[in-house]
């Protein structure tokens, strides 16, 4: 209350119309100045070292020119590291989708049991990757691990899970889908729950049965949310890092190396900046145009309510 | 029989319910489990479910392998720290958004929703080189800079004072209060909930992350948790997983705990900041 009565006092503060236009841009200079060195900056510094040879021993880089990207694009390296990001992605981005949907509509019904499995399916998110991925690592190992001892019980031959160059990426992407598919669940759910009741009610009265009520009625209405999960998902599959550093160093030969991983080694253990920032403006443009073609051909399929 | 069929579809269900609930549970169990083993029970294959005898010598082993009370202190560090320099940041620049009409808003908040998109894997690079010219690397403020301006942040706490109504804040300014006032009395105490939210998912980010302090330090006396638990492990030689699993649940435990208290203020946030 005295804060309030301090606030009456008339003329106080600066409520003066010539220092008012300055206000929001005042109010906004912190906000601006961070974006602009930790966001604007480093894309632009990132864009510009990728035409050097810049490197931690070399303090005096030259330009280069395009020989960086060439010679990203002429290794086999490198090329494998788009097979393996891309196949990454598109395991985790599907299976963590369709999941999210099914789960969705099956949780978001009312229900004590149905609550706390949503509750069980979202904790993974919260927890570190670190976490997720020394216990997946112990769960996955093939020695000594409890998930090939539990397909041993079932008469299944057990699975190499991480340590073969063909199973790798599979077994990476269904760790990561365990950690996220709880996020992007409850951004479904909720999805779910802002359809009005009425649009059931009245298909149902029209005779319309459960695929169809799916098709024609839940799918187009959470479709702006599925629209910005695809983008979500997408960028997150392809920035991953955490779980690779921790369980697979990029290997078993390579197999796991994906983009982050990429760019993170040759730039702190082979010390070659410009070409890792080559890399990094490689996957730039990947997401960009990715990014892209989802708002240019499915935005239009999306149904806004 | 129809009956019959449907107490068979209702047990279907509800089994499959269970199912899905443990296989999200169990890897936590797991953790539990195995941390309080011995080294040799952890090599039995196949696995035991349960610890012969529970055991808490685990915990005293990750607790003296590491400096784990500097990792804790820095974690700590860190965390208030960000929290801190976001508020100062973000307050301001969501009030701006939300109440002024002014030339280049538009623009400066494509900028922000840039920001919000541009993953920090892109530019850690850049960034790394930036705070080794500025002689930042190994510091706290290499890991709380970058986050101060949240974008995050900034898009939640924009949206949620523009819910409030405005003839709140017009009431207030026709008795004489200025934008200030207005922001510190009136906007800030009825934002409270969308502050708490916006803590909430900084801690849990922070707390949490591994890849930045990575790249950006490597030393102990600023490197923070995630860190030292991964470092637990070895790559070449044996890795005693009960002294991991240990360490494990030493990093989650405060996680599991705020979720506890506070798990359907995490969910709104987390699903407020996916929906428009």
């Amino acid at each position: 209350m005295r804060d309030a009565a301090g606030a009456r006092r008339p003329g106080s503060g600066s409520g003066g119309v010539r220092r008012g236009a300055l206000a929001p841009y005042a109010m906004l200079l912190p906000a601006v100045a961070g974006l602009a060195l930790f966001v604007v900056y480093p894309l632009c510094y990132l864009v510009r070292i990728s035409f050097t040879d810049k490197s931690m021993l070399n303090p005096r880089p030259k330009a280069v020119g395009l020989s960086n990207y060439a010679e990203l694009l002429g290794s086999a390296e490198f090329l494998a590291v788009i097979r393996n990001s891309l196949l990454y992605s598109a395991l985790f981005v599907v299976g963590s989708l369709s999941l999210a949907l099914l789960l969705a509509v099956w949780l978001s019904k009312p229900g004590k049991g149905r609550d706390f499995a949503q509750s069980a399916i979202f904790m993974p998110y919260i927890v570190s990757f670190v976490t997720v991925s020394l216990v997946w690592l112990w769960l996955m190992d093939p020695q000594a691990g409890l998930l090939n001892s539990l397909l041993g019980k079932l008469g299944i031959p057990p699975c190499p899970w991480l340590s073969d160059t063909k199973t790798v990426i599979p077994s990476m992407a269904l760790v990561s889908i365990w950690k996220y598919v709880g996020y992007y669940m409850l951004l479904l759910v909720a999805a779910l729950k802002n359809i009005p009741r009425e649009v059931y009610e009245a298909a149902k009265i029209d005779g319309a049965k459960g695929p169809a009520v799916f098709f024609r009625i839940t799918l187009p209405l959470v479709s702006p949310s599925l629209l910005f999960l695809l983008v979500v998902s997408t960028t997150e599959a392809l920035r991953t890092f955490d779980p690779i550093n921790i369980m697979t160093q990029g290997g078993p030969i390579n197999s796991s190396s994906v983009f982050v991983y990429f760019i993170y080694e040759y730039a702190f253990k082979f010390f070659r900046i410009g070409y890792a920032s080559a890399g990094g403006v490689v996957l730039f443009a990947l997401i960009s145009a990715l990014v892209a073609v989802y708002f240019n051909m499915l935005g239009k399929k999306v149904h806004y309510q | 029989m129809k009956r019959l069929l449907s107490l068979a579809v209702r047990a279907a269900k509800a089994v499959s319910l269970v199912a899905v609930i443990a296989i999200f549970i169990f890897p936590f169990f797991w953790i539990l489990s195995n941390s309080l083993k011995t080294y040799e029970e952890t090599l039995v294959f196949p696995p035991r479910i349960l610890p012969a005898k529970a055991m808490l010598g685990n915990y005293l082993a990750a607790l003296s392998r590491m400096p784990f009370a500097r990792y804790l202190f820095n974690s700590l560090v860190v965390n208030a720290l960000v929290l801190a320099s976001q508020f100062l940041v973000i307050v301001p620049a969501a009030y701006a958004f939300a109440m002024y009409r002014f030339k280049g808003k538009g623009l400066l908040f494509t900028l922000v929703l840039f920001g919000f998109m541009l993953p920090q894997q892109l530019t850690f690079v850049p960034i790394y080189l930036l705070f080794g010219r500025l002689r930042l690397l190994n510091s706290y403020a290499s890991l709380v800079l970058p986050f101060a301006a949240s974008s995050f942040g900034i898009f939640l706490l924009r949206q949620y004072f523009m819910g409030i109504p405005a003839e709140i804040i017009e009431a207030g300014y026709l008795d004489g209060v200025s934008h200030r006032q207005s922001m510190m009395y009136i906007m800030i105490p009825m934002a409270k909930s969308a502050l708490a939210s916006i803590a909430l998912i900084s801690f849990i980010t922070h707390w949490n992350d591994y890849f930045w302090p990575l790249v950006m330090t490597n030393t102990v006396k600023v490197r923070t948790l995630p860190l030292g638990v991964a470092a637990l492990r070895v790559t070449d030689g044996t890795t005693e997983w009960n002294v991991l699993m240990a360490a494990n649940m030493l990093l989650i435990l405060p996680i599991i705990a705020t979720f506890f208290v506070a798990h359907r203020q995490i969910k709104e946030a987390l699903v407020h900041s996916g929906i428009k």
